[in-house]
């Protein structure tokens, strides 16, 4: 099983996220080869204009999606932490949706069965949307450094402040 | 089928029925998609003399091909066409952002609205269910508002609205219909046309793919347009933004100041896009599929309007600022954010106030008419305290909501000469007088004063000719930009990104062609764009326009430029704007009067719409 410290996951700085969706366009396309938000692994949230921010799956540590589906349909890979979904056992209840705390798990709009961020596995240049953001506002990180550069830029504005105060 | 969704969804108001039916693929291939399909489809769906706020002015919402794709700003735009109850010729306004790609998922390449609701409705399209649902709770509200109501209402944060404020309730001639919060279809009152309908929202869901016809060469272009807009095409609207403007045409004499008295704001220092960017700029925003992004929010920290937030562009913050005479960034900051609360057009509303100051100065308007403002040149509070006035209808405000042609009339007295626009739409930042190509694009603009029809603007402030000339070739100029830009808002995609087709007509042909798979090329692009221009010309000639109308405002024509500086004196005179009518007609083969020939109609392919111009081709 792969440790919590090594697993990665692709997570937007919002400061850098200026909610273009190219992101979802680029998963759906590279998933279903069709040009459609619905069908994204990643989703957009805007929220009063001024914070934008991409959102998609944390393999989480003990996920709740999978300790919620009552159908078992959903299991995490010990070697990448990946969600899988099993569709023949998939009935689209939405429980696993509902467990989810950052809404990375969705129904797909055809198939009525989840759908969730599997890292692209099946690219050989990684997720798509991390190549195509063009804000590089996405990246694959693991918690650890996602806290190392949380650390450096609060840093860096607390020295900033300092500057402008000199 | 690729690009087009391949249905028109037609919707009677006075009975609540729809019905689809099949894009006229002539029309599409003749006139591509956005304000050209919305144009064509108008003139099919409308009377001569049709009263603009009369049921019987449809209002059409149209696509273009590009929407709902990846392509760089070409998933996003929509385009409203109807009839301009401020310059009651053809009008037209597009506003980008994310419900034109949603609209194209619904599955519509455009959606004619026809008649008047019998009570105040939001029309809400979920793929193939359209619905009108009753808006009685939503009077009143902004379009932001209005906008958060409707997503909690419909329990769907992720449907797109776009939505009319007061003014558009109330038939402001100037109101505008906004989209996500801050994303405008400003121009010529389609607000307005809205709000006659007795439609205060549209609302849409769509779940349907977009697939382009040649998927492996089209996300080829599209991974080198990423890497163009990029660039140095795309570098000012990712960085200043269009407010770089301020000094560029300050220093050039070029930013029409204090209502035209002027062409150079002596405190363009304090307002300069500079400013802008340093201490309001909080968050640069793009729209769906941008990859460039050029969205500036700024929020204002101190002051009397502390907190206010708004979208900022050079027109809006001129219009607000140098046109009223107004140095202060946090009070056009406050005008802009009131204009699109109360969902009007941020440049009209803020030209007229600079007219009222205008008239107050000469003592064609007393305190008194002005419910006791003092509205001298430069005055923030009676800015602010105007656009509420015009937002609300109250007092003063009911005869400026109407943009400055009505306004004048109402209020006599020779201020019709301070009444600066074009065929009753509001000028724009660019001072006529000392830039003459832009003179001529402003002057035959269908749409009346407005940059967005040609950008012929550029040849002048970037010194491509005498920009204090008027002479033979300058028509073909404006000729050639005015079918570039009908083009861009027939596609739809961005005015920015113009830049980033290296090969002009050539590269939007290659994307046309590869998303619809319908061959294209350059030279019938362009003739798509003369179309376009046509058309809306037919219209406007059947609605009674002609030459007569294609002059400019009175102060560009009468009162030269009187600031020491490099284009002191210049001034438009009759003689030259003849001269370059004269130039751009021949250069679009209509007659001197500007009526387009048989020939020209028939090259055009354009025979049908022959008899709206009977009787008027004779040179």
């Amino acid at each position: 099983m792969v440790k919590i410290h090594e697993r990665k996951f692709v997570s937007a700085d919002p400061e850098k996220c200026v909610g273009c969706q190219i992101c979802e366009y680029i998963c759906s396309w590279t998933k279903e080869k069709g040009f459609n938000p619905l069908k994204s692994r990643i989703r957009v949230v805007r929220v009063n204009q001024l914070a934008n921010m991409a959102v998609t799956c944390r393999r989480c540590e003990d996920p709740p999606c999978v300790a919620a589906c009552p159908r078992d349909a959903l299991t995490q890979s010990e070697e990448t932490g990946t969600i899988i979904l099993d569709v023949d056992k998939c009935n689209g209840c939405g429980w696993c949706i509902e467990a989810c705390d950052y809404g990375a798990i969705m129904l797909h709009p055809e198939t009525k069965v989840v759908h969730v961020c599997d890292l692209c596995k099946d690219e050989a240049d990684g997720p798509q949307c991390i190549k195509w953001c063009p804000e590089e506002a996405l990246t694959l990180v693991t918690s650890d450094v996602l806290a190392q550069k949380a650390r450096i830029s609060a840093v860096k504005k607390l020295f900033q402040e300092a500057k402008k105060k000199k | 089928m690729h690009g087009y969704a391949g249905k028109v969804l037609y919707i009677d108001l006075n009975t609540g029925k729809t019905r689809v039916e099949p894009l006229k693929m002539d029309y599409a291939k003749k006139y591509v998609g956005g304000i050209g399909l919305g144009m064509r489809l108008w003139l099919d769906n409308s009377k001569a003399g049709v009263d603009p706020l009369s049921p019987e002015n449809p209002l059409v919402l149209a696509l273009g091909p590009i929407s709902g794709t990846i392509f760089p700003t070409g998933g996003n735009g929509h385009a409203f066409v109807a009839k301009s109850p401020a310059t009651l010729c053809i009008g037209e306004a597009v506003a980008h952002g994310t419900f034109g790609s949603e609209m194209k998922r619904a599955g519509y390449d455009a959606v004619v609205l026809e008649g008047k609701a019998e009570k105040p409705v939001y029309l809400w399209i979920d793929d193939d269910s359209v619905q009108l649902l009753d808006a009685t709770h939503l009077l009143g509200k902004s379009p932001s508002e209005t906008e958060d109501a409707i997503k909690e209402e419909l329990g769907d944060y992720y449907v797109r609205v776009a939505a009319i404020g007061l003014a558009g309730e109330k038939l402001s001639k100037i109101a505008s219909i906004i989209n996500e919060k801050t994303r405008a279809a400003g121009r010529t009152g389609m607000g307005a046309v809205m709000g006659s309908k007795n439609i205060k929202a549209i609302a849409v869901r769509g779940t349907h793919d977009v697939v382009p016809a040649k998927p492996d060469e089209f996300m080829e272009m599209v991974k080198e347009f990423h890497e163009r807009m990029k660039g140095p095409a795309t570098r000012k609207y990712r960085t200043l933004g269009t407010t770089e403007n301020v000094l560029v045409h300050n220093a050039l004499y070029c930013m029409p100041t204090r209502n035209y008295n002027n062409a150079h704001f002596e405190e363009a220092e304090k307002v300069s896009g500079e400013v802008v960017n340093e201490k309001y700029l909080v968050k640069i925003l793009g729209c769906s599929s941008c990859a460039m992004r050029c969205e500036h929010e700024v929020v204002v920290p101190e002051g009397p309007y502390r907190g206010t937030m708004s979208r900022i562009e050079y027109e809006t913050l001129w219009a607000m600022g140098p046109y009223c005479g107004i140095d202060r960034l946090d009070a056009i900051i406050k005008g802009i954010e009131i204009a699109t609360y109360y969902g009007m057009d941020g440049v009209s509303a803020g030209v007229t106030v600079g007219f009222v100051m205008d008239c107050y100065e000469n003592g064609i308007l007393t305190k008194k008419d002005l419910d006791g403002i003092e509205a001298n040149f430069g005055n923030s509070e009676a800015l602010i305290q105007l656009l509420e006035k015009m937002g609300k209808r109250e007092g003063i405000g009911d005869i400026l909501a109407d943009g400055v042609r009505v306004a004048a009339q109402k209020i006599g007295k020779g201020s019709e000469k301070l009444a600066q626009h074009i065929k009753g739409l509001e000028v724009t930042g660019y001072d006529l007088r000392c830039l003459k190509t832009a003179a001529l694009g402003f002057a035959v603009s269908f749409r009346g004063a407005d940059h967005n029809r040609h950008g012929a603007y550029a040849f002048d402030i970037k010194g491509k000719v005498d920009r204090l000339k008027a002479e033979k070739g300058r028509g073909k100029m404006v000729r050639d930009m005015e079918n570039l830009y009908a083009l861009i808002d027939s596609f739809i995609v961005c005015k920015f990104s113009r830049g980033t087709y290296y090969k002009g007509l050539a590269d939007m042909a290659k994307l046309y062609s590869l998303v619809t798979g319908i061959d294209m090329t350059g030279e019938e692009l362009d003739k798509s764009g003369a179309r376009i221009n046509t058309v809306a010309r037919l219209i406007n000639i059947r609605e009674g326009l002609g030459r007569k109308d294609d002059t400019l405002p009175w102060k560009a024509m009468n009162m030269p430029i009187p600031d020491e500086g490099p284009v002191k004196g210049a001034v438009v005179t009759q003689e030259e704007l003849d001269l370059l009518l004269d130039d751009y007609y021949t250069s679009r083969g209509w007659t001197l009067e500007g009526v387009p020939t048989a020939a020209t109609l028939k090259e055009l392919g354009m025979e049908g719409l022959t008899k709206i111009v009977k009787g008027k081709q004779e040179a």
